[in-house]
């Protein structure tokens, strides 16, 4: 069985200096910026905002040098993140490309890919989408059907994504596609491959409006879009592992508990004001998850700096976060008693709105509460 | 990583081999029904646990809270129906008022955050006097570290077991004696709380003391479920193997994740609240009790609805852990407790300085 433990790992002192010019930048680029959309956090998209962010080097922390990265600890990308996220700064624009595809890339990418993309991604120009799921294809990723047929110089790619976020806003997507339809099992005759949106004929992508009414993810139809060999990310055949080596990534980063700050911070302003015994004890409550949350962000962090598997703790964290996101709207509409007001509330209102409506996403994107608990089943060995 | 003191990983071999090898179930039941457990007591103390937190120039292991840690935690976790967890924290607040320990089962008082007791100058020595409601282990231990104020200074006083007389025998759920103890005789001795402890947070130290003997149960109800879960055969299989059991498995694993990482920082801030002199790990300790306190209830339930009927007898063991779980979470303070106090803390700072801060906590 897997330890369980989260071994408490303290920020080290070079973080102090990356939170300070992080406020910095915050300060000078959003400090107007309103709690409605603060509370969108890493749903909020600003190309502007994003690209700020890569010319003052926060993009790409991680990233070696040689591909415009800054080499930087696994800590001080931490320390950048949470601070984006409690501030509720705009970042969905270049969220996934920094914090997944670029390191695909680096993991598995040709080294003209490399040179090619990964500068763009850390300058914030680059803007990226995943194309897993599709119509027929969810939990159960490994029935993917969109296929990439070999033709010269490169591959025709056709079928459906769905799902996608921001495919109708970014630049590239990353899709796992079936190379070899022959292939015995499931599991096997698929690769990720890499898609430019906007240069390629063959492609149609259609918002989806949210339940919210906003377009935040699409369907993106393919039919005989061309795509060159030297987009294919990785090993033919090896997109099944990569991919899963890329949800690690999805899932082991502090948005999976912080994406509702605003919220709790709204309702502690509210209960500053009036304090009742009720409003004190669902503020301390929240915080105090909240607090621990992060102690075990910080450890999944120590993980990732020493070069270890943070594959589980990180669902462990999905886990917990996505219970304790989802607590804070009913925990808010509990305690204080105000109604939802999407449009003309005021600010705590306001985020009562969003957060109630996009709470439902918290546990199904990344991978479904039900997944992640398969995987934390099979940590305890009972698969 | 940061990594564990060596002094942590040793004692915590130390303990863990000691308690596995010493406490079975039949120690458990007899301690249940009011048996001396003196064998095990003199192997707790040969190997000098109960001065985790004692000074080694006065004697002790001259271990922090992070030390301190492990021995509660494998108190909870294999049940120990000894006052060793009340002893480890009478041993600190001994030291800290410039007193040695005597090397006896002991306990401390109050432990209610509405009681009090009065210490007073008694010509070259001190007298206690007052009541104190469910002192644990009252009846059984031969001293008790009294906190009081005397001259409106924090005190601490180390009394004999003739200085009180038990008012009322009482019990938490898991039968662990929760006594109401009578005060009225002369201390051993006594001294005022040095600087380095603020006589606020003694409560919340009894409350990281049962979030981290929570942390440790849950460990074992974590293990013992797995167990259950590959053991019980139910239409031709494993219940382990049905996916709904498989989904409440992994939940409890990440509650009892949750609960061991809270008390870790808890434990972790309260060693560097004592380097720091002045420092203060209240919110640490909140925070573990909260959230050990809630995973408490969420696991005790999942586990019994893993075990079936099996795990509500008396005969199996299952009992000794969630009885404990569920008196432990009430003790120093329910999780309900402690968030409406750091609630009214953070309401008092305002919204704007719940972010900063907490990350300046570390
Ligand atoms: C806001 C949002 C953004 C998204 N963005 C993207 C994106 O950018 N790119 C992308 O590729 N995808 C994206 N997704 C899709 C997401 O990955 C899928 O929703 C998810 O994988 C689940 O697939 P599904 O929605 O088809 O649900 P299904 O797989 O049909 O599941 C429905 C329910 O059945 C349960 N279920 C399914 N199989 C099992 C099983 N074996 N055992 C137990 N329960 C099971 C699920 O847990 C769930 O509760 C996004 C989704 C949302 C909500």
């Amino acid at each position: 069985m897997h330890s369980f433990r989260f071994e408490p790992a303290e920020l080290p002192p070079e973080t102090a200096a990356m939170r300070a010019e992080v406020r910095e930048f915050l300060n000078d680029n959003l400090a107007d910026y309103p709690s409605a959309m603060r509370a969108r956090s890493w749903a909020g998209y600003d190309a502007e905002f994003s690209e700020k962010m890569g010319q003052a080097g926060f993009l790409g922390l991680t990233y070696p040098k040689e591909y415009g990265g800054h080499g930087r600890t696994a800590f001080e990308r931490y320390v950048m993140l949470e601070e984006m996220l409690a501030a509720g700064a705009p970042v969905s624009a270049h969220w996934i490309a920094d914090r997944q595809s670029g390191p695909l890339i680096l993991n598995f990418g040709t080294e003209e890919l490399k040179q090619r993309i990964v500068p763009a991604i850390a300058r914030g120009e680059a803007f990226f989408c995943i194309g897993m799921s599709e119509p027929d294809s969810g939990s159960d990723l490994a029935s993917i059907r969109t296929r990439a047929t070999r033709t010269e110089g490169g591959w025709l790619i056709n079928g459906t994504k769905v799902w996608t976020s921001g495919a109708h806003l970014v630049h590239y997507m990353i899709a796992l596609v079936r190379t070899d339809p022959e292939a015995e099992r499931k599991h096997d005759g698929m690769s990720q491959i890499l898609i430019d949106l906007r240069n390629t004929d063959g492609i149609s992508i259609r918002p989806i409006k949210n339940l919210a009414g906003e377009e935040h993810f699409n369907e993106c139809v393919f039919e005989d879009a061309f795509v060159p060999d030297a987009n294919l990310v990785g090993v033919e055949g090896e997109g099944w592992s990569q991919v899963m080596a890329e949800l690690a990534f999805e899932r082991s980063g502090p948005e999976r508990y912080m994406s509702s700050y605003q919220l709790i911070f709204e309702m502690l302003n509210e209960v500053s004001k009036d304090t009742t015994a009720a409003g004190a004890t669902a503020v301390g409550r929240l915080v105090a998850h909240l607090a621990t949350l992060r102690s075990m962000s910080i450890s999944v962090a120590a993980k990732l700096q020493a070069g270890e598997d943070p594959a589980l703790d990180g669902s462990v964290v999905k886990e917990l976060g996505t219970l304790f996101e989802q607590s804070i709207p009913v925990i808010a509409h509990q305690t204080l008693e105000r109604e939802p007001s999407p449009d003309q509330g005021d600010d705590f209102g306001q985020a009562l709105a969003y957060t109630t409506q996009a709470a439902p996403s918290f546990s199904l994107r990344g991978g479904t509460r039900e997944i992640i608990r398969g995987i934390i089943a099979r940590g305890l060995g009972l698969r | 990583m940061s990594g564990d003191s060596e002094l942590r990983t040793i004692l915590g071999d130390q303990v863990n081999r000691l308690l596995a090898d010493r406490v079975g179930k039949n120690d458990l039941e007899s301690a249940e029904a009011g048996a001396p457990q003196d064998k095990l007591w003199a192997s707790i103390e040969e190997n000098g646990l109960p001065s985790v937190l004692v000074p080694e120039d006065r004697g002790g292991v001259g271990g922090g809270w992070d030390e301190a840690e492990v021995v509660i935690r494998a108190a909870g976790k294999y049940y120990a129906p000894v006052p060793l967890v009340e002893s480890v924290l009478a041993g600190w607040l001994l030291s800290a008022a410039g007193l040695d320990m005597p090397l006896s089962m002991i306990s401390i008082a109050p432990v209610r955050a509405d009681e009090a007791l009065t210490i007073q100058r008694d010509g070259d020595g001190y007298r206690v006097t007052g009541t104190a409601t469910r002192v644990p282990w009252g009846r059984v231990v031969e001293h008790i570290a009294a906190f009081g104020h005397c001259d409106g200074e924090a005190y601490v006083a180390l009394v004999p077991r003739a200085a009180w007389s038990v008012e009322q025998e009482d019990r938490n759920i898991a039968s662990e004696p929760r006594d109401s103890l009578r005060f009225d005789g002369a201390a051993l001795a006594a001294g005022a709380l040095s600087g380095a402890v603020d006589p606020d947070h003694l409560f919340a130290f009894g409350a990281l003391a049962r979030a981290s003997q929570i942390a440790g149960a849950l460990e074992s109800v974590l293990e013992q479920t797995v167990q259950y879960a590959n053991d019980r055969t139910q239409f031709g299989k494993p219940i382990g193997k049905f996916q709904a059991v498989q989904q409440e498995l992994a939940r409890m694993a990440g509650e009892v994740a949750a609960a061991g990482a809270a008390v870790e920082a808890g434990s972790r801030a309260a060693d560097r609240a004592r380097q720091s002199q002045g420092g203060d790990a209240g919110f640490e300790l909140a925070v573990a009790k909260i959230r050990a306190s809630e995973a408490a209830s969420i696991v005790a339930g999942i586990t019994h609805q893993a075990h079936g009927a099996m795990g509500f007898t008396y005969e199996h063991t299952l009992h000794f852990a969630t009885r404990r779980l569920w008196s432990w979470r009430a003790e120093f303070g329910s999780e309900t407790y402690w968030a409406e106090g750091l609630g009214r803390s953070l309401a008092a700072k305002g919204a704007l300085a719940l972010w900063p801060g907490l990350v300046d906590r570390g």
